[in-house]
């Protein structure tokens, strides 16, 4: 085609315009690209910076004669400010492991049960109300949460639990739990929804019960989005800091029992790092914690990834 | 009104082989038997409205047992709404509103006391579109039993290679009854869901267009099948094909916006239908 043959109007010079317009593509394309890879460059920053204050416990040998990985996982205490130093990962494991314990049995049974409620159960105009209202609790900044579950949850749930504590694990587990509730519905909900309606009608033409059609069709069939959901809803309540920082005590002690006060990988860091000294082996050690964690919620996301791509192939009969 | 009560699922009360068909089984009649076979289903005065829009306008009609009843119309004529009716599967649309009477045998289906779940497993579906469960072969054959409350393993062995068998796709697929049901073609899908209803022991069997998303190959193995089934139950199956209709029906009713213009015997529809409008839509004339 040759631009300028025929000028749409007269003085209209048809392939100035055009050099013009090849031009502006190019530079919204460039800029365009420029953002998409700022995000990454980003992402790059950050493991960088972590993994490089990290290194130290695995590379520096002064750092290590205070802070090493034999230590982290033999020694029983956490008690970095003491005469001697100890950081034994043991108790922040514990501690982790049950409040995240303690949410994810609290908020996920009541995630994908409210989920099924609004997709199979609820009028049009009640899920209309319903929906909004959980996806709101997820735009509560999670220091409200905190501030929620260090003073109020914390009074009601002592009565009931008879925990020595106001503040332990179980408190904090059901404050995050009321954080995590929203991802697991939503990711949940989308799944079901998606859910051809054809399934249903083959079940209910079939004579089984609205409920049992919930149960054994639409949510076997959505099992790869609910599963989604579950693993998102882990990795946030695994990194999830503020609400813990408040909720659980914040008493680096290990213990079976979730009525003890507990504390966090994460909360960890948030609390020690301001008053740290740069490049101490304290130092270096919360960031190795850090490292941790990011693994931890990148292997999450994974393992969320792939269970997610197989179960769809199943389900599509491949 | 007069339900079997639910909590004793009624498979449960015979071996599966020894369901015998009521006593007047009209599959050795001539095809003109008129008034020969018991009504099994009907409307009478039957209107229903999507919010304001009148999809069914004062239909009446009484379908025999043991026979395969056509209905055929236009697109938007309202035959698959009629059939839908027939199980309740309106109620699953939103701002429906349907008024007249409605019977399967002795129930009055649409009755506030009917057990809406009872009467779904007596009157079974097969859908346009092919839609077998994401699970496998055997557990789609055997969903309906299982919600029951089937547990027997030996027992729900014998009940889904029996359905699978009067579904003729026993051969086709006993070696892999564990395999997804979504590995399936069209066809064997569609008699697939066709066992799958079978196995609750229905009495009627609506379908609607269930052919439409098939090959002339599978096509023809499910108007075979229409025909082996009829001696056991009631059949009703809505189509857009008028050749199929004339292949497999005892009797044809044709709609057109909403109501019911003819029904009779198939034959003789098809030759010297009563009604002008019939006529024309069957020759081709508009439609």
């Amino acid at each position: 085609m040759t631009t300028g043959s025929r000028p749409l109007r007269p003085g209209h010079d048809a392939a100035a315009f055009r050099r013009h317009q090849i031009l502006r593509e190019n530079v919204i394309a460039w800029i365009l690209r420029g953002c998409a890879f700022s995000a990454v460059a980003g992402l790059l920053l950050i493991v960088l910076f972590v993994f490089k204050e990290a290194w130290p416990i695995l590379g520096d040998r002064v750092t290590q004669q205070e802070a090493n990985l034999a230590g982290f996982f033999s020694q029983p205490l956490w008690q970095p400010v003491s005469e001697t130093p100890k950081y034994g990962f043991t108790p922040l494991f514990a501690g982790t492991i049950k409040v995240v314990l303690v949410s994810m049995l609290f908020a996920v049974p009541i995630g994908v049960l409210a989920a099924l409620f609004a997709t199979e159960f609820a009028s049009p105009r009640l899920r209309e109300i319903l929906k909004p209202c959980i996806e709101l609790l997820a735009g509560i900044p999670s220091v409200v949460l905190g501030f929620f579950g260090l003073m109020v949850l914390a009074s009601w749930l002592q009565p009931i639990t008879h925990a020595p504590v106001r503040l332990n694990a179980f408190n904090a587990g059901i404050a995050l739990g009321l954080g995590i509730i929203p991802t697991v519905f939503t990711v949940c909900e989308d799944a079901l929804r998606a859910v051809p309606k054809s399934f249903r009608e083959a079940s209910l033409a079939l004579g089984a019960t609205p409920w049992q059609t919930a149960w054994n069709v639409a949510l076997p069939a959505a099992s790869a989005g609910v599963g989604a959901g579950v693993l998102l809803g882990l990795a946030r309540a695994v990194g999830e800091t503020m609400i813990v920082l408040m909720a659980s005590g914040n008493a680096a002690i290990t213990s079976g029992d979730v009525f003890d006060s507990a504390r966090t990988f994460s909360a960890t860091i948030a609390a020690e790092l301001a008053e740290v000294v740069v490049g101490s082996p304290h130092y270096a050690t919360l960031f190795f914690l850090g490292a941790l964690l990011f693994l931890l919620t990148f292997f999450i996301n994974v393992a969320a990834g792939a269970f997610v791509d197989r179960l769809r192939r199943k389900l599509a009969g491949a | 009104m007069t339900v079997q009560t639910p909590e004793r699922p009624a498979v449960t009360q015979e071996p599966p082989r020894a369901t015998p068909p009521p006593p007047t089984v009209r599959a050795q009649q001539p095809e003109t038997a008129e008034g020969a076979s018991p009504t099994h289903l009907s409307a009478r005065g039957l209107d229903l409205f999507y919010g304001a829009h009148q999809a069914l306008k004062k239909v009446s009609i009484e379908i025999p047992s043991h026979s395969v009843t056509a209905i055929i119309g236009p697109s938007g004529c309202g035959k698959s709404t009629l059939l839908r009716s027939f199980n309740r599967m309106n109620d699953l649309i939103p701002n429906v509103r349907i008024m007249g009477e409605l019977r399967v045998s002795d129930i009055d289906i649409l009755a506030a006391t009917t057990d809406v779940v009872e009467l779904r497993r007596r009157v079974g579906m097969v859908f346009q579109r092919p839609n077998p469960f994401p699970k496998s072969i055997f557990e789609n054959v055997a969903f309906g039993l299982r919600m029951l409350g089937l547990k027997d393993r030996n027992e729900l062995e014998i009940r889904v290679e029996d359905s699978l068998r009067r579904a003729a796709l026993w051969d086709e697929v006993k070696d892999r009854l564990d395999r997804s049901a979504m590995a399936l073609s069209g066809g064997q899908q569609q008699r697939l869901c066709i066992a799958r209803s079978l196995a609750v022991e229905p009495e009627v069997l609506l379908m609607d267009e269930p052919a439409s998303a098939l090959d002339p190959t599978a096509t023809a193995r499910i108007e075979e099948l229409v025909l082996d089934l009829k001696a056991r139950y009631t059949i009703v199956v809505v189509t857009h094909n008028m050749q199929q209709a004339a292949r497999i029906s005892d009797r044809t009713a044709f709609m057109l916006q909403g109501e019911l213009i003819e029904f009779d015997d198939t034959r003789r529809m098809f030759t010297s239908p009563h009604q002008k409008l019939t006529e024309d839509y069957i020759t081709g004339r508009f439609g």
